[in-house]
């Protein structure tokens, strides 16, 4: 990793210099909550001033730029009975500017699945491969339990990543790419002061968690509680919106289904993300449902992503964002729901 | 006529109307992109907002509004007789919709009110299903003209369709639509059939259930939601009742006077 170092006025004119050449998504205020918080999403960006840098945490992950919540796969047209197929990669350039820590390690889990499991998507591939990733450090967010997750430092899955000191920024350089933008520039070597500012933004970040979650043994944990009452609890208050699904970074199931157009001459092959809280999710042929208990359902939304990504990748699903917790209008956050857990173990 | 060997039906519809504003019909009219494929998938041979021929000779029959008088008893049971498939499209006709309302009014104040002089007969508003019996159901108010249109190319090429079972919530997620929650207002998106593509909500106003309710929806959990932001009872109920598909759901909540707000 080679390290620089950038003033924030370099920096906008950066910005200002990369947005007359491609598309830049950034952290952007939509809305005040009732409780007078902002809400952040990940937006198109016209100017560097719409850009909120110094944002708590966005409502929705920025995953739909990599596995939209809908996307046509594969079109059709049909002809003298016979039919031809096209299928479009999106391979225009775009740069994602702001994203977390705990964004970024949500795309290297997410590329373990999609671009290096057993069926790459290669929809997937080419949206990560043509999209450029600026990270930025912040002070932990509320309820954000990305520690206990060790999902709040990055060291790779970007090109550049800023820790803001002030007047400057120390940037990490992980990829070629970020390298020779770096060049359109004026930056500088790491100073001695640098890193030792650097080192105390690292450490009060540290030490600025309140929320944590016991992760030691929890898959072990999830398979002995199978039958806990915790699940029915939780479960009877779920509303099986497919919210906590939406808002994740890293859920990442679909479903697909076929369109005919209305003059039947072409048809379009269509993916939309769903939820494995929805109440279709495991209905299959003759109207079985393996799940059609709220609680079942919700046990298994935990299970995919605290025990059965364990199993197959060597670590958690989950990045602790906590947005599922946050968005919840039943109040079930992760938190809370492992906490239940872990009591009933010592019950 | 065939599609990658699957021959294709052109069935013989007629569309009437009952107590609604048309609004329905007037969807099936539009769309002016698809209007033309539209009308040659089907056959339509009664359908007054688009043509004045009158043919009694139908496979499907596309109802929308609900029963409010007598006398749309015995057209709609006729339609029934003639139709081998009966179709009720729109919230009124799904679900009784907005003329619903009327059922907790008194009949003879409300008679004289709009009529004067001259009342009408008039009985309690009925959807379609408690009248005759329903094939397919179309909700939405108005129905939406893409969700038409899948039926339709699903159902002329023999294939089975499915409404989404989810609530509104997956929709609104899916468009990036502030949560009006979060905003401290009231929606129903959690407990409606999505489908609709959630356009109220990302227009500014929270979900008011024209659709009917998703497939095992949790009333409870919604209701203690809805209180713990403020919300009352008397104004889920009203809300709960508007266009009449949450009819369980709005017994579970209070009968309680609704609190009087300024008017702006």
């Amino acid at each position: 990793m080679l390290f620089r170092v950038i003033t924030k006025e370099a920096f906008r004119k950066f910005v200002n210099t990369l947005l007359s050449e491609i598309e830049i998504i950034a952290p952007r205020k939509v809305a005040t909550d009732y409780t007078g918080r902002s809400i952040y999403h990940y937006l198109p960006v016209d100017r560097f001033e719409d850009v909120a840098l110094d944002y708590d945490t966005t409502r929705f992950s920025a995953k739909t730029y990599f596995t939209p919540f809908k996307e046509n796969l594969a079109s059709y047209s049909f002809q003298n009975g016979d039919w031809t197929q096209s299928i479009r990669y999106r391979g225009v350039t775009r740069l994602i500017l702001g994203l977390h820590a705990c964004d970024i390690n949500a795309l290297l889990k997410l590329d373990k699945v999609m671009a290096r499991g057993p069926f790459p998507s290669p929809h997937y591939i080419a949206r990560r491969k043509n999209t450029l990733i600026i990270g930025i450090d912040h002070d932990p967010c509320a309820g954000g339990f990305c520690r206990s997750l060790g999902t709040d430092t990055v060291t790779h899955g970007f090109d550049l990543f800023l820790t803001d000191l002030g007047d400057r920024y120390f940037v990490a350089i992980d990829s070629d790419r970020g390298f020779s933008m770096l060049q359109e520039v004026e930056n500088t070597e790491v100073t001695e002061d640098d890193r030792v500012e650097y080192s105390a933004v690292r450490r009060r970040i540290a030490k600025g968690f309140t929320t944590h979650v016991e992760t030691h043994n929890l898959p072990n944990i999830l398979d002995i509680e199978f039958e806990s009452p915790v699940w029915a609890k939780w479960g009877a208050k779920c509303l099986s919106c497919g919210t906590c699904a939406m808002v994740c970074p890293t859920c990442y199931c679909y479903g697909v289904s076929q369109e005919f157009s209305m003059d039947f001459a072409s048809a379009r092959k269509n993916k939309q993300l769903y939820s494995c809280n929805l109440y279709d999710f495991a209905r299959v042929a003759g109207d079985h449902n393996f799940r059609a208990r709220t609680s079942t359902r919700l046990k298994y939304r935990y299970y995919h992503q605290h025990r059965g990504f364990v199993e197959t990748y060597n670590e958690p699903m989950c990045v602790g964002c906590n947005r599922c917790g946050n968005a919840c209008l039943a109040g079930i956050s992760p938190p809370e729901v492992i906490a239940d857990l872990h009591m009933e173990e010592k019950a | 006529m065939k599609y990658l060997n699957i021959a294709a039906a052109k069935p013989k519809v007629g569309v009437f109307s009952l107590t609604c504003c048309e609004g329905c019909a007037l969807q099936l009219a539009n769309k002016e992109e698809t209007l033309a494929a539209f009308l040659s998938a089907v056959d339509v041979v009664n359908f007054r907002e688009i043509s004045s021929d009158k043919s009694d000779d139908y496979a499907i029959a596309l109802i929308e509004g609900s029963i409010s008088r007598e006398d749309e008893v015995a057209s709609l049971k006729a339609i029934r007789d003639r139709a081998k498939v009966l179709v009720a499209y729109g919230t009124c006709a799904c679900f009784g919709g907005v003329n619903r309302l009327k059922n907790v009014l008194d009949f003879d104040w409300m008679n004289r009110e709009v009529y004067g002089e001259t009342p009408k007969a008039t009985s309690p508003v009925r959807p379609v299903r408690e009248v005759v019996p329903v094939d397919f159901e179309i909700p939405g108010c108005p129905v939406s003209k893409a969700e038409v249109e899948r039926i339709v190319t699903h159902l002329v090429l023999g294939l089975p369709f499915a409404y989404p079972v989810y609530p509104v919530c997956v929709e609104c997620k899916q468009r990036f639509t502030v949560c009006r929650f979060d905003l401290g207002e009231l929606c129903l998106g959690p407990i409606t059939r999505a489908g609709c593509n959630a356009p109220c909500p990302a227009g500014g106003l929270g979900c008011w259930g024209c659709r009917g309710p998703a497939e095992a929806p949790n009333y409870e959990e919604f209701l203690e939601l809805a209180r713990s932001r403020g919300i009352g009872d008397a104004e889920l109920r009203e809300r709960l009742s508007f266009f009449g598909g949450f009819d369980s759901a709005y017994e579970l909540a209070q009968d309680e006077p609704l609190a009087v707000r300024p008017v702006a």
